[in-house]
Order: C-alpha cells, then structure tokens, then sequence
C-alpha cells in the first residue's frame, strides 16, 4: 500500500558507504516532564545522506539541537568519530559538524561572500595584533579565506552574486548561501534543517542535485524534510521519529512501505478515506 | 528644510522662469556681501565697509557662490554636471537655508546695534536675493540623474576636490576658532549647515563617498596633513590650541569608544573610566611630587602600563557581564565608572593604600619630556611659534592616527566580519563557529587598551589627575559623540567629537542650557537619523531593515565593499 508514491531510487551508483562519522547511542531528551526524545539510536556515515522525518512536534529539532550541541542529552551519547563533543556549538563547528537553519538565518546586511567567510572564522587563527599589523598570517589568512569563499560560491553556484547583500537576494538563493557559509567550515557532516522549506518544484530538484554534488565530496549529509517525494529520492537511510520515539529506521524503501510511518503521518481514519478517494 | 512642494501643473506652467529668478538671487547674494551691512563699525567684526567683505557678508558671499554654481551647473555652462548631480533639489534647500541665513543676520544686527534702522542696503539686498533664490527653485524643474556607479572616474579633478575641501575645512576652522563673537559664530555655523544641505541634496556628498573609496589613501594622507598645518595657522595662540588639544583627545577616546559600541556592538556607559586609569597611571608614575608611585620610567613604558591596566580592568569589567545581554551590561558598566571615581576619592591612606590622594588628586604633573623634545616650551617652525598645546596636539594627533589604524584594520579583518556576524544574529554567528564571547572580550579590552593610552597623555596635559574629571557625564558625553557623529565610523565620531567639545567652548554664554541642548539634538537625531550624522553604510542598513530601497542602493553603488583594500 504506497500511498507515498515515489521513485525510490534515483539510478545514481551511491558510493561506497565509509567511516562511521556520527554515531548516537539512546540519545533522551527531557524538559521538566515532556520527553521529547526518548532513546533514539542514529547514525551516518562518510558518504551517506541520512534523512530525518516525522510528523510536526515529532522531536526532530530537538534531536537536531542534541547532535549540534545546542542541548545536552539528559541521557544518552552522541558521538562524532568515537568521541564525545562538549555541548558547545563552536567545538561542536571546530571538530567538523556544520549546520543550516529552518528559518533562513543569514547575516542580512553582509554581502553573499562576507557571509561565507564568517564560515570561515573557524578555520582561521589571525589575532587582533597581526590584523592590525596586516603581518604575514593575516595576509595569507585573509587571501586564503577570500579565495575559499568564492570557490564555494561557485560551487553552490552563486559565484556571480558574491557582491549582493545576502538580504536582497532571492530565497532559493539564500538557502544555498546558508549551505556554502556551512560548507565553509570544512564541515564533515553537514547537517540541512528543511534546504526545501518555500521552494517550487524546480529549486526542490536544484537543491537535490546539490545535496548530491555535496555528498560527492565525501561528505556525510543529515537533512530534515516533510517533503517525503523529496526524502525518498534523496536519502539513503530514514530515521522516522513519532513523538520522540524512533518508528522505523532504515532504507527508503523499508521506510515507505511500512504502514506505521503512514499511519502516523495521516492518521488512521483519514487514512482509510484517502484509500476510497485512491478507488474511486 | 522640506517645504510643501508646489503643485505639478504650477511649476511645469513656470518652469521657464524660475532658473533665471534663481540665478539672479543668487547673484544678489553674492553681490551683497561687497556692500555695505551696516554703518556701525563696531559690531559682528566690521561689516560697514563696502568692498571689504567680514564674518555675515563673506558668509553671504560663500551662499551666493554655491547657489551660482548649482544654478549654471542646471542650465550653462556646467550643465554636464547637472546630469550627476540633483541641482533643482540643492538650490531648493539653498533657497530655504539662506533666507533662513539672511534673517538671522537682520536679527544680529537689529539685535546688536538696536533696531533693523541700523541695516544698509547691503543686507536689504542679500534678503532681497534670498528670497528671489527662494522662489525661483521652487520652479526649477529637476532634471534626469545619472547614477554615480556608472560614472567615470577622473582621478586628477577628484583628488583636486579632495585637496580643495580639506583646504577648505582648515580654513573653516581656523577661521571659527578665531572669531569670539558668538553671533558669529553661529552664523558660520548657519552658513555651514546651509551649505552642507544644499550640497547634500545634490547628491555631492554621495559622489564625494564614491571618491572617497576611489582615493582612500589620497584622502587619510590630505586629512592628516591639514590636521597637522592647523597649529601652523594659529600662530601661537595657546587659547585655541587649548581647545582643539580638548577636541583630540576627546575624539581619540570617542573612536576608542566606537570600537566598543559601533564595531562590536556593546554598550558602554563608564567608557570614562578607562581614560581615567590611564590618566591615574601616568599621574601616579610621572615627575610630580605628589606621585605616588617611586619608579619613574620613560615615557612609553608608563602609556603601556596605562594602557594595559585600562585593559586589564576592561577584561575584569568583561568577562562575567559580557554573557548576559545589553540592558545588563550598559547598567553593570554605568556601576563600574561610578566604581573607578569612588575608589580614585577614597584610596588616598585612609581606606586602603595611598595611590590617588583622593579627592586632592594628583596635581602638578610636569610636561613630557620625549627624546629630548621639552612638550612645556614652544618651539618655532619656520618662524611660526608653536606652544606647549600645539606640541601636545602633534603627539594627540600621533596618537589618533594608531587609534584610526587600530579601528579600521579591526573593523577590515576577520574579527570585524566575526563583529558584524554577532550584531546581525547572536545564535548563528555562534553556530558558524565564531567565538561569540572571545570577540565580545576583545573589543571590550582593545577599547579599554586605545583609552588607557589616550588617558597617560591627557594626565601630562592637564598637569593633574583629580576624580571629579573623570564623572559619568563625560561617559555620556563621549557616547553622544558616538550615537551623533555616527556608529562603525571614524569620519562621523571625528565631527560628533568636534561638535561636542567645540561648542560648549565657543558659545560659554549658552552653557547653562548646554545639556538641554544636547538631549534636544540628540533626540532629534534618533527621530530624522538614528544611524549618525555619516553613517557606515552596514549601520544604516542595520537601523533600517525594513528599507529595501536603500539596500538596493547600498548594493548597487558597492558601498559595502566585499574586498577590503588589504586583500587585493
């Protein structure tokens, strides 16, 4: 019973699955009484796009922020290339884990490349003093980070908006910058928080070309979506999250055909008339 | 100065006639300087002369002369300019600005010698052209524009402009700085600002940007030069030397300040505080028999220990307020420059050690004495005599130049972009990897470091180091200097600075109203322009999120430069 009808596969060879990159072991999540991820076991690893789907207050976010370090686990161990990382979102960046945001959160007033070299803060070391002094490091840095910036301008191909101000850009234009200014951050896994929110079909499909082209790299992808048609295409493996708790978790196409998902994700009465409107 | 327009069909009927009544009035302007104002020869610096142009008339004059030059620039011989620059809209303020002019001149003068009996027709005639100037731009129609980012760029006649204005700006204040009489004073301000709106509704300040982008460096170097010739043209007199040295430090203090405020975007109510520790150290490690500290080391090992223990405090200050958010941190510092003064009244043997002599301070501080160069005794260059303030001006002006390269290289790196980020959004900049507290930090302490060294000066000028100088007025002071002139530059706090300190000295008879004054103005700059008198354009951008047209704009003129001059 495919209510969810897609493709499941997109016919490209996936590569080789590598390392483990990040690896969460029952992972919970409590405010006061509220559990809002309750023992989530999840990984990735090199090479792979992971999906992360779920009904609305599902818990997805939140098991988001506990991989990113904005929250601690209550319990639980997330771990990246076998250690653990401080709950801080810098350390977090610094060990190679990089993230967008749902709502677009750009730097608005800074041009597309100042933007992406903000990524690049991370990466670079020079102090007040050898910037004051434009000493060797600084020079060096600064033309390393410039050079970087637009490369993955390019890349995500904005390459000729590198002078507009991110806040005059058009939105498609701005999720991808979102993506470069992560990728700036020489990021091991990129993790995406909805890259499709508000876009048309057209800008849906360039940004899975994209999300391909970023994985090619090696990179390790983790994305959240609600658009499914887009998730199964994309994805390797799903996580489906239902009330903080993990509902299914496996391939594509493991996860579409299970009734649990789909019933979760319409409800079961609403699903029967689904099925009659299907008939008929 | 935005009077009701005229309806369309009005002006397109008597378009034609109101170039020549513009031109004409400002012709009579200009005319009317050569006459005479008045008969009495001994008010407002002898305006009775014909032919012999003082103080209202030379003002007139300078009015009369742009409102001719916007006038053949619409329509004549400079009419190619006037593709560039919006000449109905500059002679409109003109208009406006120079009637305004001319009627505070009648005042003066009714005012100064009893009655408007006492005008000749000099002054008749420069109301008579003001208001021909008046009402003839309300009919001049505006022409099409050209937009200054398509515009070629000659850099022989912009470097000229640049030399020219800067001439100008040094004549302007030696000029001001020598006339006592506050009717005049004002006047030239009144003339000054009527000229600058005439000029900035031109558009000639937004071309004059684009220059100065072009000639960054051509610019530095004419603003420094004319910064050091100005002692050279006041000849020895000490009183306005005394003033402008005021002006220097207060603007060094003022750009530290900006670091602090427009850069990385914290507020900074005890910023004083900072000057004053360096003012304590080098006071309490100078020659002064009163100094209470027994090593006496040259001079530029006592500004780094200034400077350092002003940084120092400032990490102390910083590091457990600068986690929580604004409002916290404005009130915790507002406390720490009450703190400072306090300590300073009371470590004097009694309550702890005997550091400051409490509220006696430390008085009688010699002058520098810096390689042999005695800062007490005047000197002659090239037989101009130069005195104790105008060498305390050289090594102030020194020292604002690092303060100025400290700024603008900060603001141009990879800490500045990491600034900006924290301004726009807290979170993300973090979640980028951008160590959010570290930056806070460091600015706190680079402002507290630029103060600190500005402060071990300030205590060799002032010969003395007592409390009461360093009192939370002056924080807000130096902070009205910063919100006024403008937020994230250096440009805009020079002449917010120079406002601040200048007029409180020349206009003494005003000074009972003085803050009145000032939180007038200041609430009327956070009404018309909350982003300062000359913004940074990302300021502006920030004050005005809502105004797409202006990003545009920004965008399309390449304000924000994507590639800071040390990269290319």
């Amino acid at each position: 019973m495919t209510v969810i009808d897609t493709e499941v596969q997109d016919g490209r060879a996936r590569p080789q699955r590598g390392a483990k990159v990040l690896d969460a072991e029952q992972v919970t999540m409590r405010f006061g009484g509220l559990v809002a991820v309750n023992k989530v076991d999840f990984d990735v690893h090199e090479g792979e796009i992971v999906g992360l789907i779920g009904p609305n207050g599902a818990g997805k976010t939140t098991f988001f922020n506990c991989l990113t370090g904005m929250y601690k686990p209550t319990s639980g161990t997330v771990k990246f290339y076998g250690e653990v990382l401080p709950p801080k979102p810098r350390a977090v960046v610094k060990a190679g884990m990089a993230r967008t945001f749902q709502n677009i959160r750009l730097f608005g007033n800074m041009t597309a490349l100042e933007n992406v070299m903000v990524g690049r803060y991370c990466r670079t070391t020079s102090g007040a003093i050898t910037s004051v002094l434009h000493g060797p490091k600084y020079r060096r840095e600064e033309a390393e980070s410039r050079s970087r910036a637009q490369e993955l301008l390019d890349f995500v191909g904005l390459g000729k908006s590198s002078e507009l101000l991110a806040r005059n850009m058009p939105y498609g234009d701005q999720r991808r910058l979102e993506i470069a200014r992560a990728l700036a951050t020489d990021p091991k896994l990129i993790l995406l928080d909805e890259p499709t929110a508000g876009m048309n079909p057209l800008e849906t499909q360039q940004a899975m070309d994209l999300i391909f082209k970023i994985r090619d790299q090696g990179l390790a992808v983790v994305v959240i979506e609600h658009d499914m048609r887009f998730i199964f295409q994309l994805c390797d493996r799903v996580l489906c999250l239902v009330r903080g708790e993990a509902l299914v978790w496996g391939t594509p196409g493991e996860v579409q055909s299970d009734p649990r998902v789909v019933e979760a994700y319409i409800g079961g009465s609403e699903l029967e008339d689904d099925e009659d409107e299907v008939q008929a | 100065m935005n009077l009701p327009t005229l309806p369309d069909t009005l002006r397109e009927q008597h378009s034609g006639k109101g170039w020549p009544l513009a031109l004409v009035g400002s012709l009579l302007l200009l005319v009317s300087g050569l006459l005479s104002w008045s008969f009495d020869p001994s008010i407002l610096g002898d305006i009775s002369i014909a032919f012999w142009p003082a103080s209202l008339q030379l003002f007139a004059m300078i009015l009369g002369a742009v409102g001719v030059l916007l006038a053949l620039m619409h329509r004549g011989p400079l009419h190619r300019l006037g593709d560039w620059f919006d000449t109905a809209l500059g002679l409109r303020a003109l208009g406006t600005g120079s009637l305004l002019f001319v009627v505070f001149s009648l005042v003066a003068i009714a005012s100064e010698a009893g009655g408007l009996v006492n005008v000749n027709p000099g002054g008749w005639l420069a109301l008579a052209g003001a208001l021909l100037l008046t009402v003839g731009a309300r009919f001049v129609p505006q022409r099409q524009l050209n937009s200054f980012a398509k515009a070629k760029a000659n850099p022989v006649l912009e470097i000229v402009v640049i030399v020219l204005g800067m001439a100008a700006i040094l004549f302007g204040a030696a000029y001001v700085l020598g006339r006592d009489d506050p009717w005049i004073f004002v006047g030239f301000l009144v003339m000054a600002a009527v000229a600058f709106m005439a000029l900035a509704r031109a558009g000639f300040f937004t071309w004059m940007s684009h220059v100065a982008q072009r000639h960054r460096h051509v610019l530095t170097l004419a603003a420094f030069v004319v910064a050091f010739l100005f002692p050279f043209t006041q000849d020895g007199s000490d009183a306005n030397m005394s003033i402008a040295t005021q002006v220097l430090i207060f603007a060094a203090t003022a750009i530290g300040l900006n670091i602090v405020v427009g850069l990385a975007g914290l507020l900074d109510l005890g910023y004083i505080a900072f000057l004053g520790s360096g003012a304590y150290v080098g006071a309490m490690m100078s020659n002064a028999a009163s100094a209470t500290i027994g090593w006496k080391p040259p001079f530029i090992v006592v500004m780094l220990i200034g400077a350092c223990v002003a940084a120092t405090l400032g990490l102390i200050i910083g590091s457990p307020t600068l986690r929580v958010s604004g409002d916290y941190l404005a009130i915790v510092t507002l406390a720490f420059g009450e703190i400072f003064r306090l300590s300073m009244f009371n470590l004097d043997g009694n309550n702890g050690p005997d550091l400051t002599n409490g509220p006696n301070g430390i008085p009688g501080i010699p002058d520098l004495n810096l390689f042999g160069f005695d800062f007490g005794k005047p000197h002659t260059v090239f037989g101009i005599q130069l005195g104790r303030f105008s060498n305390y001006y050289f090594i102030l002006l020194l020292l604002i130049g690092f303060i100025i390269l400290v700024f603008t290289r900060l603001n141009n790196s990879r800490i500045g972009r990491g600034w900006v980020a924290i301004r726009e959004d807290e979170r993300a900049a973090e979640a980028m990897g951008v160590n959010t507290f570290g930056l806070k930090l460091l600015g706190f302490a680079v402002g507290a470091f630029l103060a600190g060294l500005a402060g071990t000066i300030k205590a060799h000028q002032d010969t003395a180091a007592s409390p009461d100088q360093y009192i939370f007025l002056e924080s807000a002071f130096l902070l009205a200097a910063v919100v006024l002139g403008g937020m994230g530059t250096v440009a805009g706090v020079l002449i917010g600075a120079t406002i601040l300190k200048l007029l409180p000295e020349k206009l003494r008879f005003f000074s009972e109203y003085r803050l009145l004054l000032f939180g007038l103005l200041l609430v009327i700059m956070m009404r018309v322009r909350p982003e300062g008198l000359i913004a940074s354009k990302r300021r502006q951008l920030e004050f005005h999120e809502d105004d797409e047209e202006l990003a545009q704009e920004v965008q399309a003129d390449h304000l924000i430069d994507a590639a800071p001059e040390a990269a290319r």
